[in-house]
C-alpha cells in the first residue's frame, strides 16, 4: 500500500533562543493509505502541533514530511494550499460558519473546485449530509443544531471534497459518549468506503475501538512506533 | 479560481454574513448613511452657495463686463469712473454701454417696521441689462421718481410684499428714503445678500444721495452682432485704464464662484466638512470591518485550513465594504433629498440634487469604505488557522 504521510525525524519546537521549547523530537511515523490511525497521549505531548504540521498549517524547519508526496519542511504558501485542499480537516469545535446552512456550510468545501456547476455542488452536500444522517436538516443553521449534529456536518465538510487523508483534532472532545462515538463511527464508515486516510488525535479513550493502529505520543516522543 | 467565481462567492459569503445579524447590519448601514447625508448636505450648502451667489450675474445681459480690479466681488464694488466704460464705445464693434450701480442699504419691512439689508441696484430701466420678466414690463414705470421692484425671492423678514402690494401697502423706506413698490421680479438671495431692489439709475442717486453717477459699480457692454467677442476684449483691454478688468459673461460668472470659493472662507468651510464627513464614515465603517473580521476569525481560519487563500478573504471584506456602501447609500440618498427640500424651504436658496452630485457623493462613498476595507485587512493577517486550534 502506498505511504500518503510520511514523517522522517521531524523535530518542532516554540520560541527561540532560551527561550526554545521543543515539542516533538526526531518524530518518524509513516501513514498508508486507507488507514485509521489514532494518535493518543496527555495534553501538551505536541499532538496538535503535530497535526498541524502535516495539515500544512505550521511551518516546520527540521526532519522531513512529505504529505501526498509533497515535502512540507521549508515549504511555500503555494504548496501548503495545495496540501490543505486536499485534505478534510476536522476540529475539536465544529467550527462551522454560524450564519451559514449546513447545507452552504459543507457546500464551502466544494466553492474552491471550479469543475462542478452550483447544482452538483449542492447535490454532493446534500448527498453527504444525508450520508451522516442529517437529511432532514439540511437548511438549519449551526445553532439551530445539537453538538453531535454540528459536528456530523463538519465530518460532511471534511468529506465532501473526497480528500485523500482527514485529520481530526480531537472530535470528540466536546460530545457525550454516545453521539461522540456515532460521529466517529460515521467517519470510519465513510472513510473505509473511499479508502481515505485519516489520522485522528484523542485522548478519548471512548473511540480507540474505530483505530487501525493507534499510535502514543508523549513528551514529543512516540512510545510504541 | 475563475472569472465569476473569483469574485461571486466571497461576494456571497460576505453578503450572507452580513444579512445574518440584522442589528450589526442596520447599525452599520446607519454609520455608512450618516456620513453619506453629511458628505450630501456639505455639498448642496457648497453647490447652494456657488449656484446663488451667481444668481445675479447668470441674469446679466451682455457681452462684455467691466469691473474696477479691487472688487472682489459683485456684491462688494470699488467704483470706477463712467467715462471708463464710455470709452469703450469708440470701438466699432461695441454697440451699447449701459452702467449698473449697486449697492447695500437697510430696507423697511412695511409690517414690522424692521430694517434689514438688501442689495439696491441702480439701471437704466431701457437697458434690460438684468434679464428678468418683472422689469420689462415695469420699464416706463420705474421712470417715475421713487420707485422700486421687489425681488420676490427676497427672504420672508422683508414682508409678504405680494399680499402687501395687493391690499394697496406700497410704501416702505430703503436708506431711510421713502419708495414706492411697484411691481416684483424674481432674481434670488445669495450668501451676500437677503433680498434685491431694482430701481431706476436716477431713483438711485436719491436713494444714496452720497453716490455719484460718475462713479460706476459695473459696466455692460453689447457688442454689434456677428463681431468676435473675445478679439474685441483684447483689443478694448489695450485702450482701457488698467485699473478695470473687462470680462466676458463666462469670466465674469467664474470670478463670481471663484470669490466664493476660494477668496471667502465659506468654500473651504464646506470642503472642510464634506472631508470630515468622510472621516467620520470612514471611521465607523473601518470600525464595521474591523469588529467583523474580529468575530469572523475562527471562521476565516477554519476557511485557511480548508486551503481558502489570503486573496479570497481580502475579496470578502471588500465585498462586504461594498455592500455597505450600497446600503447606507440607498438610504442616505432619499434622506438627502428629503433635507434639501427642508433645508431650501429654510434658507430660501436652491438646492439642486444633480446625478452628478450623486455619482460624487457615490464615488466618495465607496471609496471611502474601500479604505476602511483596506485598513481593516491587516487584521486578516491575524487569522492564524495554526494559533487557534
Amino acid at each position: 500500500m502506498a505511504i500518503v504521510i510520511d514523517v522522517q525525524g521531524l523535530s518542532f519546537s516554540f520560541g527561540s533562543g532560551a527561550l526554545t521549547q521543543p515539542v516533538l523530537k526526531n518524530i518518524t511515523i509513516s501513514i498508508h493509505t486507507g488507514e485509521i490511525v489514532l494518535m493518543t497521549g496527555p495534553s501538551g505531548s505536541g499532538k496538535t502541533t503535530f497535526l498541524t504540521i502535516i495539515g500544512g498549517l505550521r511551518q516546520a524547519h527540521h526532519g522531513s514530511v512529505m504529505v501526498l508526496d509533497r515535502q512540507l519542511i521549508n515549504s511555500t504558501e503555494q504548496i501548503k494550499v495545495s496540501v490543505r485542499q486536499q485534505i478534510g480537516y476536522i476540529f475539536q469545535q465544529h467550527n462551522l460558519l454560524k450564519s451559514l446552512t449546513a447545507l452552504q456550510n459543507v457546500s464551502m468545501t466544494l466553492e474552491m473546485q471550479n469543475s462542478m456547476t452550483e447544482q452538483q455542488r449542492l447535490e454532493h452536500s446534500a448527498e453527504m449530509l444525508r450520508a451522516v444522517g442529517l437529511g432532514e436538516r439540511l437548511n438549519y443553521l449551526p445553532d439551530q443544531l445539537s453538538a453531535g449534529q454540528r459536528q456530523r456536518v463538519s465530518i460532511a465538510r471534511a468529506l465532501v471534497g473526497q480528500p485523500k487523508i482527514v485529520l481530526a483534532d480531537e472530535p470528540t472532545a466536546s460530545l457525550d459518549k454516545q453521539s461522540g462515538h456515532e460521529a466517529v463511527s460515521i467517519l470510519k464508515r465513510l472513510a473505509k468506503e473511499s479508502k481515505t486516510t485519516i489520522l485522528l488525535v484523542t485522548h478519548d479513550y471512548r473511540i480507540l475501538d474505530i483505530a487501525d493502529r493507534v499510535v502514543e505520543l508523549e513528551d514529543g516522543k512516540i512510545k510504541n512506533a | 479560481m475563475n472569472g465569476i467565481a473569483w469574485f461571486y462567492f466571497p461576494a456571497r459569503l460576505a453578503w450572507r454574513q452580513l444579512i445574518f445579524d440584522r442589528t450589526k447590519l442596520i447599525a452599520a448601514t446607519s454609520g455608512v448613511l450618516f456620513a453619506c447625508v453629511l458628505v450630501f448636505m456639505q455639498l448642496g450648502f457648497r453647490d447652494s452657495l456657488y449656484a446663488s451667489a451667481a444668481s445675479a450675474p447668470v441674469k446679466l445681459n451682455g457681452d462684455l463686463f467691466l469691473m474696477h480690479k479691487q472688487s472682489e466681488a459683485m456684491w462688494r464694488p470699488v467704483q470706477f469712473k463712467r467715462s471708463e466704460l464710455m470709452r469703450t464705445l469708440g470701438h466699432a464693434a461695441v454697440a451699447e454701454v449701459y452702467p449698473l450701480y449697486s449697492a447695500l442699504a437697510p430696507f423697511k419691512n412695511i409690517e414690522t417696521q424692521i430694517k434689514r439689508t438688501l442689495m439696491v441696484y441702480g439701471l437704466d430701466p431701457d437697458s434690460m441689462i438684468f434679464d428678468l420678466t418683472g422689469l420689462k414690463n415695469k420699464q416706463t414705470e420705474l421712470r417715475l421718481k421713487d420707485t422700486v421692484l421687489f425681488d420676490e425671492f427676497s427672504r420672508p423678514e422683508f414682508g409678504p410684499m405680494r399680499q402687501l402690494l395687493m391690499a394697496g401697502q406700497h410704501t416702505t423706506e430703503i436708506n431711510d428714503y421713502k419708495v414706492t413698490v411697484i411691481g416684483l421680479f424674481r432674481l434670488g438671495v445669495s450668501f451676500a445678500s437677503d433680498g434685491n431692489v431694482i430701481t431706476s439709475d436716477l431713483n438711485f442717486m436719491r436713494i444714496f444721495p452720497n453716490r455719484n453717477v460718475s462713479d460706476i459699480d459695473l459696466g455692460v457692454i453689447r457688442l454689434q452682432p456677428n463681431t468676435s467677442i473675445k478679439q474685441t476684449q483684447n483689443e478694448l483691454r489695450s485702450r482701457l485704464n488698467e485699473s478695470v478688468n473687462i470680462f466676458t459673461y463666462e469670466e465674469l460668472l467664474e470670478y463670481e464662484m471663484n470669490y466664493w470659493a476660494n477668496i471667502a472662507p465659506i468654500g473651504f468651510i464646506f470642503g472642510f466638512g464634506t472631508v470630515m464627513g468622510l472621516v467620520v464614515g470612514l471611521v465607523i465603517v473601518y470600525q464595521i470591518l474591523f469588529t467583523d473580521i474580529t468575530n469572523h476569525r475562527n471562521e476565516f481560519a477554519t476557511l485557511k485550513a480548508m486551503g481558502y487563500e489570503h486573496g479570497y478573504f481580502v475579496r470578502v471584506v471588500f465585498a462586504s465594504a461594498f455592500f455597505l456602501a450600497i446600503l447606507g447609500f440607498i438610504p442616505g440618498y432619499f434622506l438627502s433629498i428629503f433635507l434639501y427640500q427642508l433645508a431650501e424651504s429654510q434658507t430660501f436658496m436652491p438646492m439642486p440634487m444633480n446625478i452628478s452630485k450623486v455619482l460624487t457623493v457615490f464615488v466618495f462613498i465607496l471609496s471611502m469604505c474601500a479604505t476602511a476595507g483596506l485598513l481593516a485587512i491587516r487584521k486578516l493577517k491575524s487569522a492564524n488557522p495554526a494559533d487557534m486550534f
